[in-house]
């Protein structure tokens, strides 16, 4: 039964040393359904992400996505999208190489790209509109085309679950509206989305589900009822004098 | 008149030739990672602690390789434990490590009683000293390397980009990372007889540093850093012949002489950018690093 859920989080407590990121974390996420994380900086909404995507271990309760631990999943079940990619711009890749490392967890020893890889990469790029710049030098890209090269990556991934990192925050408006159509269009296809973000405005075109997070989870639901609530507004207020923008 | 063919009348360099050959292959192919991890220091750690293998080979009377092989694989891994469990950084992790390796070589070798074997020669290189056997044992190697990166240049190549993302999609990075330093170390074994431990690092560092240059995509980039590494040792080497001069040194010159050449290509294009820029800095320091000797 268990393994019907796209995502499974019981209990979970993630300490860094002493720190206390996360703390008796409950929530579930069925197939089809985008989830967004609030909650202000330092909250714990990235060490969530990172913690299903099998990055940071749990210092107590469990992470099953589709019923498994994160690290015995199939190779490229999980597409994720960091909210800062740490990667050295100078690296010998182009756009088109960057997309295609979607499909390097799947490929075997000695294994070319097939049709079926290539078509995938090929889907992507045109998904986020980065044709023009397949060939192009990453080091030659504006920021929102950056974003937009790693979203793809994860897109041509295929993945049976994708984890998105505030992809919103420092991107411009028409890059913003392009990723929420295509969200929404994977979502409609049934893909789950774990997606962090500080932009609560747009909550509700993004989200079927919200979920406020400050170390623990203050509030989940529908984005208005949870915007309704209060837990909402303490957060809003938290947000705002502790600095809205990175 | 000259024969220019004169070197390949002899056996022992017709071996050194094809040595020559394999090892600029090898190592400046396993240089393009080095160079995109930012590892440049991992070569010179290697092999000096490679030393202690040898010496310790030396005192058993067992064979170079296995002492070589022995000490250095033990340290590629000791280093990549103590980096993923200590928190240690990799660099401060192959700093305590190729010193203690390097110090118990040369205090094993203090306490032999002097004999006629020099020891110094691994120091240097000696590859007119490449014996049929050796032959053997680089060509073999070098082909196992060469079909260890064949099967895992993907994951090696997402790790060495985006480790984070590589290893949230499934990609057992640290499979990738252990694998790397084990070829490093065969790679470096196998490169010590032709231009010596002090000499290694360059060989694996400069004809990547140099192809890095000249091209934005990966697999250009480890082509041409081959082909560097092949020119460079072969025709050290042929040069070396002519110059009645050290072969290893010969070598690592010419592997610099095409970094300058490459670098003032890229100058005349304009666009030497930043990050290489940097890169090449790196290189060039690890080239005139002979002073841990």
């Amino acid at each position: 039964m268990t393994g019907t859920l796209a995502v499974e989080v019981h209990g979970l407590a993630v300490r860094y040393d002493r720190v206390v990121a996360l703390d008796g974390v409950d929530f579930s996420l069925p197939r089809g359904t985008a989830l967004g994380i609030v909650g202000p900086n330092g909250s714990g909404k990235s060490t969530l992400l990172k913690a299903i995507a099998g990055l940071v271990p749990p210092s107590q309760g469990v992470v099953r996505v589709q019923g498994r631990a994160p690290r015995d999943l199939a190779p490229g079940t999980i597409g994720y999208v960091p909210q800062i990619e740490d990667v050295d711009w100078h690296f010998p890749v182009t756009v088109r190489d960057v997309v295609a490392m979607g499909r390097y967890p799947r490929l075997g020893p000695f294994a070319r790209l097939s049709a079926h890889d290539r078509s995938a990469v090929a889907r992507a790029i045109a998904a986020l509109d980065l044709q023009a710049l397949a060939d192009r030098h990453i080091s030659e890209l504006s920021g929102g085309q950056q974003q937009r090269t790693f979203v793809a990556r994860a897109i041509a991934q295929e993945p049976a679950l994708l984890l998105l990192d505030e992809p919103t925050t420092g991107v411009d408006a028409a890059t913003e509206d392009a990723l929420l159509t295509l969200v929404r269009g994977l979502v409609a296809d049934g893909l789950p989305v774990v997606m962090t973000t500080h932009d609560l405005d747009r909550a509700a075109e993004w989200f079927d589900r919200l979920v406020v997070v400050d170390r623990r989870i203050l509030a989940d639901g529908k984005p208005d009822e949870v915007l309704a609530s209060g837990a909402y507004a303490g957060i809003r207020e938290h947000t705002h004098t502790h600095g809205h923008l990175r | 008149m000259i024969d220019l063919l004169a070197p390949l009348h002899y056996d022992f360099m017709q071996r050194a030739f094809v040595a020559a050959f394999v090892v600029g292959a090898l190592c400046s192919g396993m240089g393009t990672y080095v160079v995109l991890r930012k590892l440049s220091f991992i070569g010179d750690g290697l092999a000096h602690a490679s030393f202690a293998g040898i010496v310790i080979a030396y005192i058993r009377g067992a064979s170079y390789w296995s002492g070589a092989a022995i000490a250095t694989i033990l340290t590629a891994l000791a280093i990549g434990f103590v980096h993923r469990r200590a928190r240690v950084s990799l660099d401060t992790a192959i700093g305590v490590l190729f010193t203690a390796a390097f110090a118990l070589g040369i205090f094993l070798m203090s306490r032999l009683p002097r004999s006629g074997v020099d020891l110094s020669n691994y120091l240097f290189g000696d590859i007119l000293g490449v014996g049929p056997n050796d032959l053997l044992y680089v060509v073999v190697l070098g082909v196992a390397v060469a079909l260890v990166v064949g099967a895992l240049w993907r994951p090696l190549l997402y790790t060495s980009f985006d480790p984070v993302v590589a290893q949230a999609a499934g990609v057992r990075v640290w499979f990738s990372d252990y694998a790397l330093l084990v070829v490093l170390a065969v790679t470096i074994i196998v490169s010590v007889q032709l231009v010596g431990i002090v000499l290694v690092a360059a060989l694996l560092v400069t004809p990547a540093a140099a192809a890095a240059l000249l091209t934005k995509r990966f697999v250009r980039m480890m082509l041409l850093s081959g082909a560097f590494g092949i020119v460079s040792s072969v025709g050290g080497l042929y040069a070396s012949w002519w110059l009645r001069a050290s072969s290893g040194a010969t070598i690592v010159l010419s592997a610099t002489l095409l970094f300058f050449a490459a670098l003032a290509i890229s100058a005349a294009r304009g666009r030497a950018p930043r990050g290489t820029g940097r890169r090449a800095r790196l290189a060039m320091r690890d080239v005139e690093r002979d002073d841990l000797f």
